[in-house]
């Protein structure tokens, strides 16, 4: 019974997820030694050159950057959204939490094809800049509107990654709001603590656990994104994922990739380990 | 004073509070509005896409009649279809293993079966890519739908883990009681497991099999990187489209998706918990 049922989930995993992995760690560790041979050799220049050259270093910190800006964004847009929905009672909230999953079942694509429509130098915000523009006669003042360059550049790829992994933030926060003692938050107030107060003394530490994990839910897969940089980045605002598609589409070049999405993958376990310790610490606490 | 409500309010009122209702209001417009514009404009009668001329169903025939991308529709509901019944065997298969058994190593094979789920995208991706155009050569130039098991393949490394996930928790609820008096009026394992095991975690069954479908459906990146070039499927369809311009056609066609997924959706969360749809 037991080798029954554990046989054909841990065949798939292997071969069709691991062995997969495997390679490409192992591709990682080799060199190009025709157009289409890869040799293993066990060498560290593909990691050297990852973290060695001008280029891709200035990628790396930059895909850093712009994930830990939309990171911190995604953080402060949630918060009061979580805040509200776990004091909001009865029908209201059900119809919050499905009004923060529903965006979750729409294909990614299809999000950030909606904002290229948005942002486009004939999109919406130019357009709705435009008329306000018109409407109270700057035009007659300082000429014809010129739209704003809202598209390919570190702002629409940021506006991008805050737009699409937002709701990712408002689960964990909810439901760490949710668990907080509400009494506490009286007690404060009742001894004296203003509003803002209160806040950051009791509400941010005590929901801690449910900011910690949302900014690894949301900074993680940030980290990896590679059709919003592509889509609203173009060529100015390449991230980490934009690098490895090229390797292994247009520069044809496995080994490199290999170690590059191998450091991704490394940066994931960090995270995720992160994760794991502080959740450790705190139940540690409070044995 | 009194006649303004807000003197009532109290303290930890604060869904009451207008600013913050405003502030969260923005913020799902801010959500919303690029999506209901698309599926609006993809009503529109003009090519431009910006400025309404009236109400029009042309480019939704535009994109039926669209070979390519209707071939893709076809791949991609294919893929998904075989995907989500595979999936749901093997995820069932796991959920039943891990809520049944306890062996050595038991988090750590938890945790590798996890590994889907947390590995970036495309990492997932360059991964497939590597394995089957190294390792395999397989399945390039076999006939139609063998030609796309490759993708198949990755989609149900990537779903099955969810759908483990899914009824391994309708699982925890399960009653274990219920089991030992089934077999203690002479029922067999088999017996108990299909008319006592099963029809329990049957509302889990179906909403990971629709979480693996969605999922399928909604692919991009590991399918990007999975499919070749006779391999289209729907979301790689319409990223290519998308790359050369914004059109109504293209609107059109993601609506179509759209839909598809919120219909799928929400059945699924109505046999997750049906209770809660029935009051909500």
């Amino acid at each position: 019974m037991f080798w029954f049922l554990a046989a054909p989930g841990t065949f798939w995993l292997v071969v069709f997820f691991l062995a997969p992995l495997a390679i490409v760690w192992a591709l990682s560790f080799g060199e190009q030694t025709s157009l289409v041979d890869t040799e293993i050799t066990g060498t560290l220049e593909n990691y050297v050159r990852a973290v060695g050259t001008p280029v891709y270093l200035q990628i790396i910190w930059k895909s850093l950057w712009i994930s830990t800006i939309a990171t911190f964004l995604c953080l402060v847009v949630a918060y009061p959204v979580a805040f509200l929905i776990s004091f909001v009672r009865g029908r209201w909230k059900m119809l919050l939490l499905v009004a923060v999953i529903l965006p979750f079942w729409i294909n990614l694509l299809i999000r950030t094809y909606a904002l290229l429509a948005v942002f486009r130098t004939r999109g919406f915000v130019n357009f709705g800049l435009e008329w306000i523009y018109n409407a109270v006669w700057l035009d007659t003042l300082f000429g014809r509107f010129q739209p704003l360059a809202l598209l390919y550049n570190n702002f629409s790829v940021t506006a991008g990654l805050v737009y699409v992994f937002m709701p990712f933030m408002v689960l964990p926060l909810y439901a760490s709001i949710e668990r907080l003692d509400k009494s506490y938050l009286e007690a404060s107030l009742d001894l004296g603590a203003s509003q803002t107060r209160t806040f950051f003394r009791i509400t941010v530490p005590l929901t801690m656990p449910g900011i910690i994990s949302g900014i690894i839910l949301v900074f993680i897969p940030m980290l990896g994104a590679f059709l919003i940089p592509d889509l609203l980045g173009g060529t100015n605002a390449q991230m980490i994922g934009n690098v490895i598609e090229r390797q292994f589409k247009a520069a044809n070049d496995y080994p490199f990739g290999a170690a590059l999405s191998f450091l991704l993958m490394y940066a994931t376990f960090g995270a995720l380990a992160l994760r794991a310790f502080m959740a450790g610490r705190k139940s540690g606490m409070e044995i | 004073m009194g006649v303004f409500k807000r003197a009532s309010q109290g303290p930890l009122d604060y869904h009451r509070r207008l600013w913050l209702r405003l502030y969260v209001g923005l913020t799902f417009l801010a959500i919303y509005a690029p999506i209901i514009t698309l599926i609006i404009f993809s009503f529109n009668d003009s090519r431009r896409n910006i400025v309404w001329r009236g109400f029009t169903t042309k480019y939704y025939w535009k994109a039926w009649n669209n070979d390519s991308l209707f071939e893709a529709f076809v791949n991609s509901l294919t893929i998904a279809s075989v995907s989500t019944i595979v999936s749901t065997i093997l995820g069932t298969m796991v959920a039943l293993l891990l809520w049944r058994f306890r062996f050595p190593l038991k988090s750590a094979y938890e945790g590798l079966m996890a590994l889907p789920i947390v590995v970036p995208e495309i990492c997932m991706g360059v991964a497939m890519l590597a394995f089957f155009s190294r390792v395999t050569g397989f399945p390039t130039g076999w006939i139609w739908p063998f030609n796309l098991s490759a993708i198949t393949a990755a989609h149900i490394a990537f779903s099955f883990p969810f759908v483990a996930i899914v009824v391994r928790s309708r699982l925890a609820g399960f009653n274990r009681e219920l089991e030992e008096a089934s077999k203690d009026l002479g029922a067999s394992e088999w017996q108990t497991f299909w008319k006592v095991i099963f029809p329990f975690m049957k509302p889990g069954v179906i909403a990971g099999a629709l979480l693996a479908f969605t999922l399928s459906l909604d692919d991009f990146v590991v399918t990007f990187f999975t499919s070749g070039p006779d391999t289209l499927t729907f979301p790689v369809k319409v990223y290519s489209m998308v790359r050369f311009s914004v059109t109504p056609e293209v609107n059109a066609a993601s609506t179509v998706l759209v839909a598809i997924t919120i219909i799928v959706t929400i059945i699924a969360m109505r046999f997750q918990s049906p209770e809660k749809m029935a009051r909500g």
